[in-house]
């Protein structure tokens, strides 16, 4: 069995946002919707205050509310544990949205330019009409990840076939990989530190996984 | 500015509140009106009008989807969804309830039938007040609305709403209404028990700290008129027997009206999600991990 994670140090995230523009340009989203984004949290009062920088996203939750509820079944959980979702299915009632507690998922049901009325080329070059009033969220660059069968590389470790945030994240901050392999690079970051996941007593056993410190 | 608060959900909004005030209602009058034929009460007009409630209800629902031409799509997926399940049991609660309706019209008059029909409409319609709540229930990313107590809320006041339609129905209508009268005075006092414990239970695990000002900020109109008004002029209704029926009207047309409003408001204001939270902070070089947080929760 493969179940794709992603693993976020917090120890080393210091809030770039390249993740996040990675992810835009990859997945060519519109204004006002991140599939990544990476939050800057205070903490604490004066004087003993802290900021962390949280990347969240689409948690991949191996019980996932959105795909409970979906009524069209065009929320599905992959054999390798990524959550998609097929746009040609969706009505875009939104019930999914209401039920992610992460609230990675997003609607669009206006086309949306980044600067006034007029598109500039590349986004009339990358507009995709099926994704209009339709639920839409981070898919882990599923089509990467569909590539590496193809071409025998390992995602999380090859580049091509990993996750563009993974790929830009400065900081080596976030990691990918199998964490049904023993051998894997997120099982052994796993195994060395301490780790959290967002709001896990929902019980959704997310994917992503947080590391505050080494074990 | 980051959003890590509770922010309020911007997917459902009037038409989802729609939805469940038209079916809730709707429903609650099939379930009363299928009582109420023992007591003399003219059930066709009801049936018709439970059946355009629930109706509105789904014209609601159908205006909100983003993709309105798919809307079939909504039977895709009965083994886990309840909206599913609500659209598999509304799509035979609407022909029954007017098949109900119509034999027991004087216009097309097969009592038999009528009898059957009006019967088991009633059961899909509890069936179908059943899935609303649970499609709340299931909505994991609102604290306000997922907490269990909830359900119980939506099915009282939809058996309260519908006895308030019921009340009308006898003013105009004709028919027996003393028993409606009580068990009205009975549904407002479930609703008022069962949404104390609601507020108090949903305070008591924590939850946005926004969406519980909202709650408690429509509460006092809640009561006064959904709970104490419309008592009060059930309690009049059967003591001046006279002005009985418009009373009880009235009584009903403030049951109505306090459920509707709790609907609304726990569905298009009170929908904080879920927000972002740190369970601690990390350790940053030499240090300590530090206290987490949850910003905008109650506890």
């Amino acid at each position: 069995m493969t179940r794709y994670v992603m693993v976020a140090d917090l120890r080393r995230c210091v809030g770039c946002q390249t993740c996040t523009a990675a992810c835009k340009h990859a997945n060519a989203t519109p204004p006002g919707v991140q599939w990544r984004q990476v939050l800057d949290m205070e903490t604490g009062t004066y004087p003993q205050v802290q900021r962390t920088f949280v990347p969240v996203g689409c948690m991949h939750c191996a019980d996932p509310p959105c795909e409970t509820v979906c009524p069209s079944t065009a929320t599905k959980i992959r054999p390798d544990g990524i959550v998609s979702i097929d746009y040609d299915l969706c009505i875009g009632c939104g019930y999914c949205a209401v039920a992610c507690p992460y609230q990675a998922r997003h609607i669009v049901h206006k086309r949306d330019l980044a600067y006034g009325n007029e598109a500039m080329a590349h986004e009339d070059q990358r507009h995709d009409e099926g994704r209009m009033s339709v639920a839409m969220k981070c898919n882990f660059c599923q089509d990467r990840i569909d590539t590496a069968k193809e071409t025998g590389q390992t995602p999380g470790i090859d580049p091509e076939v990993t996750p563009a945030c993974v790929n830009a994240c400065l900081a080596d901050a976030l990691h990918f990989g199998d964490k049904d392999d023993p051998d894997s690079n997120v099982n052994q970051l796993l195994a060395e530190n301490q780790t959290f996941r967002m709001h896990e007593d929902l019980g959704t056993d997310p994917g992503f996984y947080y590391i505050w410190d080494k074990k | 500015m980051d959003r890590i608060a509770p922010w309020h959900q911007v997917n459902w909004d009037w038409r989802a509140a729609g939805n469940f005030i038209g079916g809730g209602s709707g429903t609650g009058l099939v379930i009363l009106a299928a009582v109420a034929t023992a007591q003399g009460v003219t059930y066709w007009p009801l049936g018709f009008l439970g059946t355009l409630l629930v109706g509105i209800g789904l014209f609601c629902v159908w205006l909100e989807i983003g993709r309105p031409w798919r809307a079939l799509h909504v039977f895709f997926h009965p083994q886990t969804s309840w909206m599913t399940r609500e659209a598999f049991v509304s799509a035979i609660l609407l022909p029954v309830t007017v098949l109900a309706a119509v034999t027991a019209s004087p216009y097309l008059p097969m009592p038999g039938v009528a009898v059957g029909a009006m019967w088991l409409a009633a059961i899909l319609a509890a069936v179908y007040l059943f899935c609303q709540a649970r499609i709340l229930h299931g909505s994991k990313g609102i604290p306000a609305w997922r907490h269990p107590a909830l359900m119980p809320v939506i099915m009282v006041t939809g058996l309260a709403e519908g006895c308030g339609f019921l009340l009308l129905g006898t003013a105009i209508f004709g028919g027996s209404a003393l028993w409606a009268l009580a068990l009205l005075i009975g549904l407002v006092l479930g609703r008022w028990l069962s949404w104390r414990r609601y507020l108090s239970e949903l305070t008591a695990t924590g939850a946005p700290t926004k969406a519980l000002a909202v709650l408690n900020g429509a509460t006092p109109m809640i009561n006064n008129v959904g709970h104490f008004g419309a008592a009060v002029f059930a309690v009049l209704a059967i003591i001046w027997v006279d002005a009985g029926p418009w009373l009880g009207a009235l009584a009903g047309l403030l049951a109505i009206a306090g459920g509707w409003w709790m609907k609304f408001m726990v569905i298009a204001r009170a929908a904080f999600n879920q927000g972002f939270a740190l369970p601690m902070t990390p350790v940053r070089g030499v240090g300590e991990a530090g206290p987490g947080d949850k910003p905008g929760w109650s506890a």
